[in-house]
Order: structure tokens, then sequence, then C-alpha cells
């Protein structure tokens, strides 16, 4: 008797504590989002980076009053760096939560443990920065408002045939890194479709020291540029030896290049040569630099990728919110698919019929003493969208070269703030 | 025909790398039969001292990386202010580098191979391997597992050649240091009461103590002379690639062995002709098929040659005596 009495008593109380929970269904006067992200363990610098995009973001939407009179209440936590954490937490926001939206994560690997479990739940997730195509492919509530390795190769490669009007191109590739092979091969492709010719290829393996064989080969085909899709470390040291070897043509690469070491490695070899980005915190674009200051008044440093790209996403979900007019999961979902030139700190952004994110890509050029400026946002055209990145292209990515190509330069010092963040996106992406 | 020239430049110029090294290996074979596996180390260390004497130096350029001119010159430890790159600065580096080096040469024979010399030779090989490891994983601890950056010692320029080839002077100043350290080289041993000293005790170590040669000391000076080739090596790679790690020994130093063997183990030109062998066929090899079969290539002409030619290219066949 005594027994069935306690266990009647714990069944009560944990009762009461269910109810106690965030709302019932859908009739709370606030918007909860649901934000996973790595706060501890091997990525947590990512993670942390992002949630302080993500907040700043929130602050700013809750001071203006809110989403259509409603607050928006941000649920942060933490997976540990941890793929199956990811999802335990994704499973609790859309069961126990009953959150509206999910936001997360960098990694690749985490997102696609999270997407499923959104997507069944019919809660649409946006991920701010993880590259891997497969993310999306989830399901038709996961969208991502980063660009995928693809098209920042397109970006590239255009950049290289349209900007710079280079016909004959060679490229230093690094045989044994998923990254370097992936992006060589819609270099190759895009750039011979327009209208250029890659006259020779050389490889070389992480961790190489010398490059001279590669480079002597290299300038034997008189290439007008040199695509060199690798890490920093390599291309500081390629850079340097192709100066030494009288090499004078610009490199080109991604954003594997993205590291404050990189100027420290390859010096004023570097000067003249571009990469990509997701965005440069030197643009001179009056929204970034407003970003900039007021992230900067917050946290104290100046944001780095992944901060932008996270603010970026937590503004488009809440504007598809905004525009949804209800915090229905498929009314959101569509609303967010019909999301069309967002203007973000990371460029305007549509999303594709694979809800990716069709936006500009920054190539930045390396400057004299180590500086950055933007030198243009390229917009990959139709006719350089490559085969892997989606089917067809959106109508709006059909754009010609860079309709914002701002080209104004705007020098700063990298080594003034930027910190050592060996390009977040790409590593982030196992 | 201009690619060819110029790979074929940049072939010797590595290949005389490895020779240095080489050179490091044959000498210690010869005076003591010991395939000294911690030779490529030493390299490393030189490259390592190297780096820290040209920014002790405050050569102009070192870390140069957002810091202003009047900074560096505040850096520069001598009195005088920032030393300007040039060749003597080079030189200097390399010459301390080489000092320091055979001093560690010296105290790794006094300290892990004169006390096992009396057993057998596995023993002392198993040390060799152990004091690599040992630097291999100290130089983690005390330099840092992270590569570091080599500052310019000098203004590196291109020189036209003939027929659209061109040399750096980065490589010009490698092959005539090079050379010139093994014409030295080459002078001690044959010219030099010392050297006879060292060819007597690699010819036969007893007879060469009953004669009265004082053989702890002639052993201690050839470790310390290859050891400061090593050093050499070292800082003359740094110059060229200036990217310095503490593993950056391990690969090196085995295809510096490689060359040695190639050209006669104990053999002292054969170790420079092994050397600039390996050195050119690499190159050749990454230039024209891949850079995948770069580190093979060294392995497979090793197994030809012992196959062929056990006593290596100039190596002397000689009986064991029973």
């Amino acid at each position: 008797m005594k027994r069935i009495l306690l266990s009647l008593l714990i069944t009560v109380s944990l009762l009461t504590a269910f109810a106690c929970q965030p709302g019932g269904s859908g009739g709370g006067d606030k918007v909860r989002v649901g934000v996973f992200m790595s706060l501890t363990g091997s990525t947590a610098n990512f993670g942390i980076s992002s949630v302080n995009g993500i907040k700043m973001a929130a602050e700013e939407v809750n001071t203006a009053g809110g989403i259509n009179g409603k607050q928006v209440e941000l649920l942060v936590q933490d997976d540990r760096s941890d793929a199956s954490e990811a999802a335990t937490i994704v499973t609790k926001f859309v069961t126990q939560d009953q959150v509206h939206a999910v936001l997360g994560e960098v990694a690749s690997s985490r997102s696609i443990a999270a997407a499923p479990i959104a997507q069944n739940a019919k809660i649409p997730m946006l991920t701010p920065s993880s590259t891997n195509p497969d993310v999306t492919k989830k399901g038709d509530f996961i969208f991502r408002s980063c660009f995928i390795d693809p098209v920042q190769g397109a970006a590239i490669a255009q950049f290289a045939a349209r900007t710079l009007g280079a016909k004959r191109a060679a490229i230093m590739v690094d045989r044994k890194n998923d990254y370097s092979t992936g992006l060589e091969k819609v270099i190759n492709e895009v750039f011979t479709r327009l209208g250029g010719q890659i006259v020779a290829t050389q490889s070389f393996q992480e961790g190489d020291q010398d490059f001279n064989a590669q480079l002597t080969s290299l300038k034997g085909s008189n290439p007008e540029v040199i695509f060199v899709p690798g890490y920093y470390n390599d291309v500081g040291l390629i850079a340097k030896q192709a100066r030494d070897k009288g090499i004078t043509v610009p490199l080109v690469g991604g954003d594997g290049w993205d590291s404050v070491q990189l100027y420290a490695i390859g010096g004023s070899a570097l000067n003249g040569s571009y990469f990509s980005n997701h965005y440069s915190p030197y643009d001179t674009d009056p929204k970034v630099q407003k970003f900039v200051n007021d992230y900067k008044a917050r946290y104290n440093t100046i944001p780095d990728a992944l901060a932008a790209t996270a603010y970026d996403a937590a503004h488009i979900m809440f504007d598809a919110i905004k525009r949804a007019n209800s915090l229905d999961g498929t009314a959101i979902r569509n609303a967010l698919a019909a999301t069309k030139s967002f203007p973000g700190v990371t460029g305007d952004v549509t999303f594709n019929e694979n809800r990716d994110a069709v936006k500009p890509i920054v190539m930045i050029e390396i400057k004299d003493g180590g500086t950055y400026a933007v030198r243009e946002r390229v917009q990959v055209e139709g006719a350089a969208m490559p085969t892997m990145a989606s089917s067809s292209a959106s109508p709006s990515a059909s754009t010609s070269v860079s309709p914002t190509a701002a080209s104004t330069p705007a020098a700063a010092t990298p080594a003034a703030g930027a910190k050592a963040s060996p390009s977040p996106t790409r590593s982030a992406t196992p | 025909m201009s690619t060819f020239l110029q790979q074929l430049i940049n072939g010797v110029s590595l290949g005389a790398i490895y020779s240095l090294i080489a050179l490091g290996y044959t000498m210690v074979y010869g005076v003591l039969k010991l395939i000294n596996f911690a030779h490529g180390d030493v390299y490393m260390v030189g490259a390592f001292m190297g780096y820290y004497l040209a920014n002790g130096l405050g050569v102009r350029g070192a870390q140069a990386v957002g810091m202003s001119a009047d900074g560096l010159i505040a850096r520069g430890l001598l009195g005088s202010g920032a030393m300007e790159p040039s060749l003597i600065t080079a030189l200097a580096v390399m010459l301390l580098a080489m000092a320091i080096c055979a001093a560690l040469g010296v105290i790794i024979e006094r300290f892990a191979y004169r006390p096992v010399r009396k057993y057998s030779r596995l023993t002392a090989l198993i040390t060799a391997i152990g004091v690599s490891l040992l630097l291999e994983n100290g130089g983690q601890v005390v330099f840092g597992a992270d590569p570091k950056f080599f500052p310019e010692l000098f203004k590196k320029r291109n020189i036209e050649l003939f027929g659209g080839a061109s040399i750096n002077s980065a490589d010009i100043i490698v092959l005539v240091i090079a050379l010139a350290l093994m014409i030295g080289l080459q002078l001690v041993v044959f010219r030099t009461k010392t050297g006879r000293a060292m060819r007597a005790v690699s010819f036969n170590l007893q007879s060469a103590k009953l004669m009265g040669i004082n053989t702890d000391r002639i052993i201690a000076f050839t470790f310390a002379l290859g050891s400061a080739l090593a050093a050499a090596a070292g800082v003359l790679v740094a110059i060229r690639i200036p990217r310095i790690d503490p593993l950056m020994g391990i690969l090196v130093g085995l295809k510096a062995f490689v060359a040695a063997v190639l050209g006669g183990i104990g053999n002292i030109p054969g170790a420079m002709l092994g050397g600039l062998l390996i050195g050119v066929t690499e190159t050749m090899v990454v230039g024209y098929l891949s850079p995948t079969y770069k580190d093979a290539v060294a392995f497979a002409i090793l197994i030809l040659i012992l196959l062929f030619r056990p006593s290596g290219l100039l190596g002397s066949v000689s009986q064991e005596k029973v």
C-alpha cells in the first residue's frame, strides 16, 4: 500500500514537472528558436562564434519589438562537439521544448545527425555554415545559408576567367585532401567551360616542403594564373617558392587560405593573389561595417566568418517567421523557401530548389604588408554553375558577374583582430 | 629544354643537401661501422639553431608580419640594432649552427655511443634509434610541434640563364657552400694529420690504437665533423624552403642514408655522388611523373643497387677476414 502511494506520488510530481515545461502547442506569446552548437569540445570556437552572432541577431529583433509583436526566445544547447549529442538535443527541442525553428550546426557531421529529427517533426532547420552538400539532402525542412564547396570552386574559376581575364591556368592540388581535390575538379570543369584552358596540373601532399620541381613544370607551360586550392601553410610555401622561381602570375585559392598564418609564411610573395571567403570584416559595405562595429562593441573581438554567417542565418529565420505570420512549422518552411535576396552581411541570400543559399562569394585580394581588400563579390553565373552543385541553377543565380561588385579596395590589417581561425567552415566539415 | 635544365638545377641543389647529410652517415660508418640513425635529427637541430640564431641576431624580416621596421630594429639583440639580411649574416648563422651541432654530435657520441661501444654492433644501432627518438620528441617539447618559418637571410634574386632557364641566388649559394664544404672535408681527411688518423681508425681501430692514436678523440672529431655538415645542410634547406619542424629530419635522414649506401657506405666521394643522384632522380620523378612516387624512388634505387652492386657505386669490395 505504502509502495503504491509512493509511486503515485512520483508519477504525479513528474506529470506536474512536464506540465511546467514551456507552453502547449503554439499558443505561447514567444517565438522559441532552438540553437544547438558546440560550445565545448574540439570545435568549441566555431560554436561560440556562431552563438554570439545568433544572440546578437535575436536581441536586435527583440529590441525592435520582436517578430509580429512576439519576443524571440533562444534555447541554446551545447552539443559538446558530438554528433549523437546533437541528435539528442534536437529531439528534446522538437518534443519537449516544442521549438518553432532550429538553428545549427557548424560541423556538417552534426548537422547531418540532427537533420532527420527536425525533418520528421516538420520543424524547419537552418544551418549557418555546414558546407557538405549532403546536409540539405536530408529533407525539405532543412536549409543552409552558406555556400557549398562546388559553388566556391565555380566562383574561383569564374573570377579568374572573367575578372582576371585569364585564358591559361595551372592547378596545384593536394592529392590526398578531399577539400582540395573537390575544388580542383570544379575549377577545372568551370574554367574550361568559360573558355579557359588548364595548361598544367601538378600535385603535392600536405606537409611537402619542396615544391620546386612542380613549380618548374608549371612555369614551363606559361599559365596566366595558378589555382592553389589548399590550406594556408602549404599555400604560403608554394607562393614563396614560386616567386623564387620567377613565377609572377597571381595565385588564386579558396577559404582554406583564411588564416593570419598565411601572410606570416608567404609574406610579400602573396601580394596580388586572391582567395574566396564567406565575407570579410574589412568590407567597406556600410552594412558589414555596422555589423562589425556592433559585434566588436558587444564581444570585444572582430567577428569571424562563422559569427557573420550565423548572424545572417538567425536573421533569415526571423524574417521567414515574420513573413509566415504563423508559428506553424510548414508555414515557416514555405516562407523560408521563398526567401529572396535577403540582405545579409555575407551578401544577398536566395535559396535554390535544393534549399542551399545562392549568394555572392567574396574574393579577397592580398595586398602589400598582408592587408586584405575585397576585390569583388562573385555571383556564380548560370553558365558557370558546376554540374554537381545543383541540377539547374535557380533564376536569380543566372545574373552575370558581380552585380553588386563594389570593388572598392578597403585596406586594413588582418593582424589587427582576426585571430588564428584556420578556415573554420572547411575544417568543421569532416 | 629550359624546363629540363631548370629541373636539373633543382635536382642538383636538392642533391647537394642530401650529399652533405650523407657525408655524416658515411664518415661515422667508416670509423665505427655504426649507422647513426640520429644523424637526420642532428640536421633538424641544425635548422632550428639557425632559426633561433637568425631571430636572435634580429635579422630583418624575421617574424616581420604585422610588425613595423622599428619594432624589428628594437628586437635586435645586438647593440648596433637589426642586422640587414646579407650573405655575411647567412654565413654567420650557418657557422654558429654548425658549431653548436658539432658540440651536440660530440655529446651524443660521448654519452650514448661510447658507453656501448664495447658491446655488439646491434646494441649501438638500437642506441642510435633511441637517440633519434629522443631528439625528435625532445625537439617537439623544446621547439614546439608546430612548423616554424625561417626568416630570409639574404635577398633572393632570380638570375636568367641561357635558353630561358633561370637560377635563384639561393640555389647558387646552396651549391657553392655545399661544394666548399665538401672540398674542405676532402682536404681535412686527406691532407691533415687528424685526417690521416681518421683513415687509420676506419681501416682498423685496434691497430690504430696500437700505433698510439687517441681513437676516442678521433671518433669524437668524426662525429663533430659529420654533425657540423648536417647542421650546414639544415640551414641551407631552411634557406631554400623556409619551413622547419621537429620531424623534418626523419625522411631526409633516411634518403641521405640511402645516398650514402648508393655511393658505397664509408666512401666520401661516393656519398656526394649518391646524394646528387638521389636529388636529381627525385626531382625528375616529381617533374615528369608524379609526386606520389617521390619518396618511393629513392628506396627503389636502394634495392636495385643492393641487388646489382652491393658495395655501392664507388664502394670497394672488401673481403671479410675470418
